[in-house]
This record gives C-alpha cells, sequence and structure tokens, in this order.
C-alpha cells in the first residue's frame, strides 16, 4: 500500500498505455457545457431560508454592544445571530485557530463579519441587516505592516502568555530564521554579490463563481452542508469543532464548484452561519456572497517586501543567497504559518547553492486577511530571486539562461535546506523556451521596446504532512465493480475545475482495461467518500492518483485469477484492455461486464480501498518538514515584451511555457493549467491590485475595478509539454496546476530590461513605474550595465 | 410583483416575479434554468450572458419585464434547438469546447459559449482577433482562453472541411480527433 510500495512510472500492462499520454475529453465537460451541471447555488431545497451577513465598517474596533431586536421583529425573519452563538475559536491550521464564525468582542478589517440574518429572501434579509445596531469603539488601525511592526499596541490579536513568550510579539503573526551553511562566510568570499530589494503587492484569486453555502439539520441531528470549497475534510472538521457537533453527525458535500485557487480553501464564516441557522430555523438556509463580499474574504496573495542578497563567483556559480522578508499578512493567520515556512523554504531549486539564510516576518495588519493563492508563499521570493539572477548575470555579462543552466542542481539530489529532490527536468524546460522564443537569434538584438526575459521556478506536488499531524493516508479512494460493467470512484477528492475526476477516470480505465465511459465518479462527500485531504499543495493527481492505483491493482488480482480459471490458462496469458478481457496469444475475449461476473461469482461482491501516504521525507531541524514533497515540478518561461516608452504600457507578445510536469497523464489537461497559470501570473504582474484606502476599505471590490485579463488582453500562450518520468508519481506524474505561474512574472521584469535596460522590482508593472523608470535611466545617461538601475520598489501608487 | 410572459427557448413561459427582477434572477430562480451563472451581479463578468433575439445580453442588467415577446435563447436552449434541426448531440460549439479541454471550472461557459454561438452565427469564419474581441465580454479566470478561442478554431475548421491550427503541446497534430463527441446513447 501507499508510497512504501511504489509502482514506478511503467504502463499496468505488457501492451503499454492505451489511455494516458492521449488527450481525453473531461468527464464532467459535456454537463458543464449544456448548462447541466449543478453548482451549489444552482441547488434549490423546498422550505428554504436566505441568509446575509452584516460586515464591519471599520478597520479595527471593539465591539461594545450589538441590539439585533429591531432586526428580528421584521416580519419574514426566521433567526438573527451573532458571535456569541458560536464563540469556538478555528483556524484551518490547528496551531493557530484565531477566527470566529462571526466577531466576538473584536472586528479587525473592514468586511469581518458580525452577525447573520436568516429571512425568507435575500431582499428581507437585507434590510434586517440595516436594523441592527451594533456599537463599536474604533482602534487604531495598522494598514502597513513596517507600522505594526513598530508599535506593538493595539495588538490586532491578543495573545496568550504562552504566545508572547515565544517572540510572538505584538503584531507579529509569525517569525521564521532559518540558516543553512555559512552565508556571511560564502558572501565575503563571493567574487560578486548583487543586493536589492523588491516589493510584490497584493492580489486576490477571483474565481468567477461566488462563495456559496446551503446547510439542513435533520431532526435525527445530521447537519448537511453543501458548500463551494475545495477542502471537504477540513469544512468538515471546523464545522464539528465549532458547532460542537460529533464529526459523524456533520456531512460536507462540494458540488460542481467555479473556480477555487486557493481562494476557497478556508472554512469560512457563511459555511458555520448557515449550518447555525439552520439548526436554529429547523429549515434550509442558503448564503451567496456578493462578488464584494469575495473581495473582503479574500485569503489572497500575501504582499511581500524582500531583500536579496546573492553571492556567485566569476564563472556564474551561485555561492549563497540571504533573504530578509516582511509578509502583510492581513487580519488573521489563515495559511499564514505555512506561508512564512514557504517564503524560505521553496526557493532551493532548480539552483543548486552552498549557502542559504532566510528571515521572514508575517505580520497582522487590519487588511482583508491573506491565504493560500495558486504557488502559495512562493510566487513573491521567486520573482524576487529571478529578478535577482537576471541582475546577476548582467553583472557578469553572461546569458541570463545560460547562468541557469550552469547552476542547475540536477536529478536525484538533496538541497541545501535538506529537501529531496528526485526527478527533475528543468534543464529539457530552458531547452524547449530557449528553441521556441529563437533565444539565441533574438535576445538582445530586437529594436529598442521589445524583449525577451527568462526565468525558472520549482513547486512542491503535494505536501508531505497533513495540516494536522495523524498516521492515516493522506488520500484514500474506494472502487465499486457492479455487475453491469461499471466501476464507481469514491474519492474525497475536490475537483475545482482542474480535473482530478477526470483523471481518476482515465487511471481507473487504463488500470482495469475498461472504455472510460464506463467508470463514474462520486467525488468529495464525506458521507460518501474517503478521506482525501483536499485540492490544495497541488496534491491530487498525485496521491489520489497512486491511491487509485493501489484499489486498481487489489481488483486487478481477483479479476486475473478469476479469468486464469475460467479459461485454465497462466494468469501471465491475461490482459485487460479497451473494455474486453482477453487471453494473450488467443483468440478468446469477453467483455468486461461477463468478466466482472465471472469474478463476482468466484470473489463475492467485488470492491477494492486504496490509499496514499507520502514516505518520511524533510530535513531535521524545526519547520524542516514544511517544503517537503515527495516530488517537485519544475518550470522556465521567456515572456515576450513590447512596451511604449511614451505612455509606459507593457505588452506581453507571447509567453513561452514549459512545464516539467512528470508524464502527462492527460496533455490537454496539463497543457490547459500551464495556460491558466501562467494567464494569472502576467495578470498579476501588469494588471491586478489588492489594496487598500489609507482608512482600510477595499480599493475596488469589483471585476471592474479589479481588472483581470479579457481575453484581447491575454497574450498567445504556448504551453511546451516536458515529462521527467517521477519514480513516486502515478505513471510517473507530477503536478501542473500552480508551478507553472511563478516565472511569468519576474520573466516579464527580465525582458523590460532587455527591451529598455530598465529594471522592475516592485509590482505590479504599471505605466507610471515604467515612465519613472526611464525618466531615472535618462536622468543617468543612456546606457547599459554601468546604470544603476532604477529604483522603484519604494514609490508610492496614488491610492484610491 | 408582476406577471410575465416570456418567450425562451421556443417555448411560451408565464411567470409571477417582483417588478425589480432582472432576467438572471427570472432564468434561475422561476424557471430553474441555472446554466445562466451569477458571477458579479453588476455587469462585469458575462457569466450570465444569455441570447435575446439572437444577440448577447447580459441577463444581469436586463429587467425581465422589458423582454417582453423577444426571443431568449440559454445554454439550455442550445441542444435541443440543435437536436431539432436535425443535428446530433451538442451545439458543435459546445462539443468543440467539451473536446478542447475548455472547460476548465466551468462556470463562465455557458456565457462565454453563447458569445460564441452569437458570433459564428453572423460571421462564420472570424479571424483570431475577432474571436477574442467577441469573448472580450465573458471573463474566464482558468483557462488564459487559449483553449476556448482553440475550441472556436475547431469549429469553424470542421464547418468548413479543413485542418485545425495544432496546439503547441501537439506540435502537427490533431490531438482533438481522439476526443471526438459521443453520440447520445453509444
Amino acid at each position: 500500500m501507499s508510497a512504501r510500495d511504489v509502482r514506478g512510472p511503467g504502463a499496468p500492462w505488457p501492451e503499454g498505455f492505451r489511455l494516458v499520454g492521449k488527450a481525453q475529453r473531461k468527464i464532467d465537460g459535456l454537463s458543464k457545457a449544456i448548462g447541466a451541471a449543478l453548482y451549489t447555488d444552482d441547488l434549490v431545497l423546498a422550505n428554504m431560508l436566505h441568509a446575509k451577513i452584516l460586515r464591519s465598517p471599520h478597520a479595527h474596533a471593539k465591539i461594545r454592544a450589538i441590539d439585533t431586536r429591531a432586526a428580528q421583529a421584521l416580519p419574514g425573519v426566521h433567526a438573527v445571530i451573532t458571535g456569541e452563538c458560536m464563540p469556538v475559536k478555528y483556524g484551518v491550521i490547528p496551531w493557530t485557530p484565531d477566527e470566529n464564525a462571526l466577531a466576538l468582542d473584536k472586528v479587525r478589517f473592514i468586511g469581518d463579519e458580525v452577525a447573520a440574518v436568516a429571512a425568507v429572501d435575500e431582499d428581507t434579509a437585507n434590510a434586517a441587516l440595516k436594523l441592527i445596531r451594533v456599537d463599536y469603539e474604533p482602534l487604531r488601525a495598522f494598514l502597513d505592516p513596517e507600522e505594526a511592526l513598530r508599535t506593538p499596541e493595539p495588538q490586532i490579536h491578543e495573545q496568550t502568555p504562552e504566545q508572547k513568550l515565544k517572540e510572538h510579539k505584538g503584531n507579529v503573526s509569525k517569525h521564521v530564521r532559518l540558516e543553512f551553511g555559512d552565508v556571511d562566510a560564502a558572501l565575503a568570499g563571493a567574487d560578486v554579490v548583487v543586493a536589492d530589494d523588491y516589493e510584490f503587492h497584493g492580489t486576490t484569486h477571483t474565481p468567477i463563481e461566488p462563495h456559496c453555502a446551503l446547510a439542513q439539520f435533520a431532526p435525527d441531528g445530521v447537519l448537511t452542508v453543501w458548500s463551494s470549497t475545495q477542502i471537504t475534510h477540513y469544512v468538515q472538521k471546523a464545522l464539528a469543532q465549532v458547532l460542537e457537533l460529533p464529526e459523524a453527525r456533520v456531512r460536507v458535500i462540494q458540488p460542481c464548484l467555479g473556480g477555487a485557487f486557493g481562494g476557497k480553501s478556508d472554512p469560512f464564516a457563511l459555511e458555520f452561519v448557515v449550518a447555525k441557522l439552520a439548526m436554529l430555523t429547523g429549515r434550509p438556509v442558503k448564503c451567496l456572497w456578493t462578488r464584494e463580499e469575495v473581495f473582503y474574504a479574500h485569503r489572497g496573495r500575501h504582499p511581500m517586501k524582500l531583500a536579496y542578497r546573492t553571492g556567485a563567483r566569476r564563472d556564474g556559480k551561485l555561492t549563497a543567497v540571504d533573504a530578509k522578508i516582511l509578509i502583510d499578512g492581513g487580519s488573521y493567520s489563515s495559511f499564514g504559518l505555512v506561508t512564512t515556512y514557504y517564503s524560505g523554504q521553496l526557493l532551493t531549486g532548480p539552483y543548486h547553492f552552498p549557502a542559504y539564510r532566510f528571515d521572514s516576518t508575517r505580520v497582522f495588519t487590519n487588511k482583508p486577511p491573506c491565504g493560500p493563492k495558486r504557488g502559495h508563499g512562493s510566487v513573491q521570493p521567486r520573482f524576487a530571486f529571478e529578478v535577482q539572477l537576471d541582475q546577476l548575470a548582467e553583472k557578469l555579462a553572461l546569458d541570463p539562461l545560460e547562468l541557469r543552466r550552469i547552476n542547475f542542481q540536477g536529478e536525484n539530489v538533496k538541497t541545501v535546506n535538506g529537501q529531496r529532490v528526485t526527478s527533475n527536468g528543468f534543464l529539457q524546460c530552458l531547452d524547449e523556451v530557449e528553441r521556441a522564443s529563437q533565444w539565441k537569434a533574438r535576445r538582445g538584438k530586437l529594436p529598442r521596446g521589445r524583449g525577451l526575459g527568462v526565468a525558472g521556478s520549482m513547486y512542491i506536488t503535494g505536501t508531505n504532512y497533513p495540516v494536522y499531524p495523524n498516521p492515516m493516508p493522506q488520500a484514500g479512494v474506494q472502487l465499486k465493480l457492479d455487475r453491469s460493467g461499471l466501476v464507481t470512484v469514491f474519492t474525497g477528492g475536490n475537483d475545482i475545475g482542474q480535473g482530478s475526476n477526470s483523471i481518476a477516470r482515465t487511471i481507473v480505465a487504463e488500470e482495469l482495461g475498461l472504455d472510460p465511459a464506463d467508470v463514474r465518479v462520486v467525488a468529495a462527500d464525506t458521507d460518501l467518500c474517503p478521506v482525501d485531504l483536499g485540492a490544495y499543495s497541488s496534491r491530487v493527481t498525485f496521491m489520489v492518483g497512486n491511491a487509485l492505483i493501489d484499489a486498481c491493482r487489489k481488483l486487478r488480482v481477483q479479476l486475473v485469477a478469476a479469468l486464469a480459471e475460467h479459461w485454465e490458462v497462466d494468469e501471465a496469458r491475461i490482459g485487460l484492455g479497451n473494455g474486453r478481457a482477453f487471453e494473450r496469444g488467443a483468440a478468446r475475449t469477453l467483455t468486461m461486464r461477463e468478466a466482472f461476473q465471472l469474478t463476482e461469482a468466484r470473489f463475492d461482491t467485488l470492491g477494492a480501498t486504496g490509499a496514499y501516504n507520502t514516505p518520511k521525507l524533510g530535513g531535521d531541524y524545526r519547520g524542516g518538514t514544511i517544503g517537503a514533497s515527495p516530488a517537485y515540478s519544475f518550470t522556465a518561461h521567456v515572456v515576450e515584451v513590447e512596451v511604449d516608452e511614451e505612455t509606459g504600457r507593457i505588452t506581453v507578445a507571447n509567453c513561452w511555457i514549459a512545464h516539467d510536469c512528470g508524464r502527462a497523464l492527460n496533455p490537454m489537461l496539463v497543457a490547459g493549467q500551464m495556460e491558466g497559470s501562467a494567464y494569472m501570473g502576467l495578470a498579476e504582474a501588469l494588471m491586478e491590485d489588492h489594496k487598500v484606502n489609507r482608512f482600510g476599505l477595499h480599493a475596488g471590490p469589483s471585476l471592474l475595478d479589479y481588472r483581470i485579463p479579457t481575453a484581447v488582453d491575454t497574450p498567445e500562450l504556448h504551453a511546451l509539454i516536458v515529462e521527467s518520468l517521477d519514480p513516486e508519481g502515478p505513471y510517473g506524474a507530477k503536478e501542473a496546476g500552480e508551478g507553472p505561474l511563478h516565472p511569468s512574472i519576474p520573466a516579464i521584469s527580465n525582458a523590460v530590461f532587455d527591451a529598455l535596460g530598465i529594471r522592475l522590482r516592485a509590482l505590479p508593472f504599471t505605466p507610471a513605474k515604467v515612465l519613472r523608470a526611464l525618466r531615472e535611466q535618462a536622468t543617468a545617461g543612456r546606457g547599459g550595465s554601468s546604470v544603476r538601475p532604477a529604483r522603484v520598489a519604494s514609490e508610492a501608487e496614488p491610492s484610491c | 410583483m408582476r406577471v410575465l410572459s416570456l418567450h425562451v427557448n421556443g417555448d411560451r413561459v408565464e411567470l409571477a416575479a417582483p417588478d425589480h427582477w432582472t432576467l438572471l434572477e427570472v432564468l434561475r430562480y422561476r424557471l430553474g434554468l441555472t446554466g445562466s451563472k451569477q458571477g458579479c451581479d453588476k455587469g462585469d463578468c458575462g457569466a450570465c450572458t444569455v441570447l435575446v433575439e439572437g444577440q448577447p445580453v447580459l441577463g444581469c442588467l436586463t429587467l425581465a419585464a422589458s423582454c417582453g415577446e423577444k426571443p431568449i435563447t440559454t445554454i439550455e436552449g442550445l441542444m435541443p434547438a440543435h437536436l431539432a434541426a436535425g443535428g446530433t448531440g451538442p451545439d458543435p460549439v459546445q462539443a468543440a469546447f467539451d473536446r478542447c479541454g475548455a472547460l476548465q471550472c466551468g462556470f463562465c461557459q455557458p456565457g462565454m459559449i453563447l458569445s460564441a454561438r452569437a458570433l459564428l452565427n453572423r460571421n462564420a469564419q472570424p479571424t483570431r482577433p475577432e474571436i477574442r474581441a467577441a469573448l472580450s465580454g465573458n471573463l474566464c479566470r482558468c483557462t488564459g482562453y487559449t483553449q476556448i478561442v482553440q475550441a472556436i478554431e475547431l469549429a469553424i475548421a470542421e464547418s468548413l472541411g479543413v485542418e485545425p491550427c495544432a496546439p503547441a503541446w501537439a506540435p502537427g497534430t490533431n490531438p482533438w480527433k481522439l476526443a471526438a463527441p459521443a453520440e447520445p446513447g453509444a
């Protein structure tokens, strides 16, 4: 079972792969295309009430009193709740439970949830919210992490005496300092050292489906919650904890999900609110957030201020990296403990450097809480570091692509921070983007205003440990074989649009020789499906895929034994494929329906479970397991830009994305993940900015003001798949959904340098910043490497 | 509250709804046509796009009462119309989206597919910039639009009987042949 029994990347049958490696239609593609797929807000239960949530107008305030009497008296209102109804604190990371479903005594950002109403319709619920009187005592609000760090009082979160003893002082959410090797000595001995500051702004996920939850509480004490979540299992646990119910009485179901990207991987207020209101009223309750509320819910990319120093020998070999990072966490912890580690731990590939130090501090501020967004915690440092590598190449007069090549860490290596890297196709990724972009012929040779930039990255394929420590499998599945020839897969894995249910179908059909149409998938229902931890950290294909292979091979033993007995031949002669059982080298075949019936007659009702758990991995130090992954993916991008020197506007003309995903189980879905990732990175770099004004009010919580690219804004994206065949992934597969975002952002900055000789080190790359850098360049005199790149990191963009 | 008589997907339907209800609210919450999605409720995302007299309109910015007798097509109406016209399976645009992997989370796609259908109805051979322009009112957050554009180009290529442009990840091939649409009942 599990990773303790690694099977290797080979095909399950000697005939080779029949389905894996070819474009397969998605299991739910047509139901989505014809409008039949049901998302959470599409569900309607008889007698259903609608809930709305009252939010704080203050960035930081004490709640003195809440008067809900007038709201409760409004006709059509069935229940009003406040924080006192659910006082138990929770948090997705069990060590940092600092959230309440509704604020208990304090609000910490504009938009923090304070009270909720269940009414016959949304209009009545909204009218009732206006009748709730909250007596606030405003407190000083911190909107700048440096100010929050400097000023320990007032604390945004009161800390226990124990927490205060452990360096968590004032408004610090988490501090991590780790050093590997002697960084100071290595930097002192380096031939060149590049030091600079970088700044990453906030961005948010913006799934097109707003969060929605629906709850029903049955008289027998079973609570059912349908929710647009990517972590069914953790939501079940959080609901049980906060509502003080046994976990076995809480059922969580994820209907079809309209995008997540990490933005639906915390338990959210609306899930607790609908559950509590359903319990109080005895009626089903639904809550659909408005688009504005989705912006307040946030949990998006952490803004970071990053200082890097990189040392190298004259030949370009890296000798040391030193990072100091300030992380703006917003108002709650969310995944922040992990973010703080990831900001340092995930930098140690695809390049080798013998000495490394990072010092990361996450600070609370009175803004919407940050959390995990696609490429959690590592997109920001990757931006800074990959721009710094370009600066190093400039200083050493090396081709920036070549600099990356000569520092390649290799396959089957241990990183400086103790992580095990097995398969590694980064060199092929560099080769692919170099070839496809005609790098050698065009880089540095295009007319002024046009340029090419390169960047690389590494990302995890699942984390080695669940968010709550336990010895049970990280992924479990169950298969049921029916006499009709149908196989039903039960998996806790969350299909959030990435296609994990489709991959499950492909793997089961490949293993058992079925027509894919004869495999159905029941997913993300905690009553029906074995536990999988959820769709985060790019873990589902790798872990659920391995669990599926585990289950299928148990069933294969029975199928092969029954068929061999039936035909009176050696088991080695039995094959399954293309919907038939057959005897190799003979004409005898049976349909899978017949094969299943024969096997059921021989062994009784057919079914099997399968599981996956990671091997023991990680560095032998505190935090050494955070960032440990059973496999790492690798990516290289080349981006081609055009910069208008009159307006400062950057246009991306082309983006070549080469990504090592191990084996591409379904290359069409892999390409979709690569293109979607690159698009999201380009959008963060050029258009998006999740910020608040000087009062802490969101600057533009709408899809008009928070600009995400349309089909016209998005460049041609060229997905180039590199397959390194991982020794432990299912058939050799690794992740594809997050890694390919990382290089987009630094590759643009590096391309702008190629185009104009200016360095953009502060995101987003607005026309104002480009023009300012051009002015500084003009002042310093035109030229390349002798010119100090324009410092733009400290430039404040006007707020609204 | 007012009584409305609407012409939806070829059927005349009568219903009562509050005066201020949008076409999107009536479709979703009175008629159960939940294929039309609400992504922003203020006309920014395009997930609620439906066809009124063949033209794409935003369901969330259109008062239901303003539709009168005009024929309305929602995503649920495309396949039945295609079958009624003698076709098999879903509308070729819907099938192409499925075959090209253009449906990731799928939430924006009903609106996206209707915008594409309206484009092809008025221009059977649009260029790639024309395709991108026609989709620019429909935000997609998953795909980067590449596979959506490929799907529309596949539908066009097959209607013309020519080979579609190969994707970067499968140069020199037509990988979508392998994912031909399933016949109903097959």
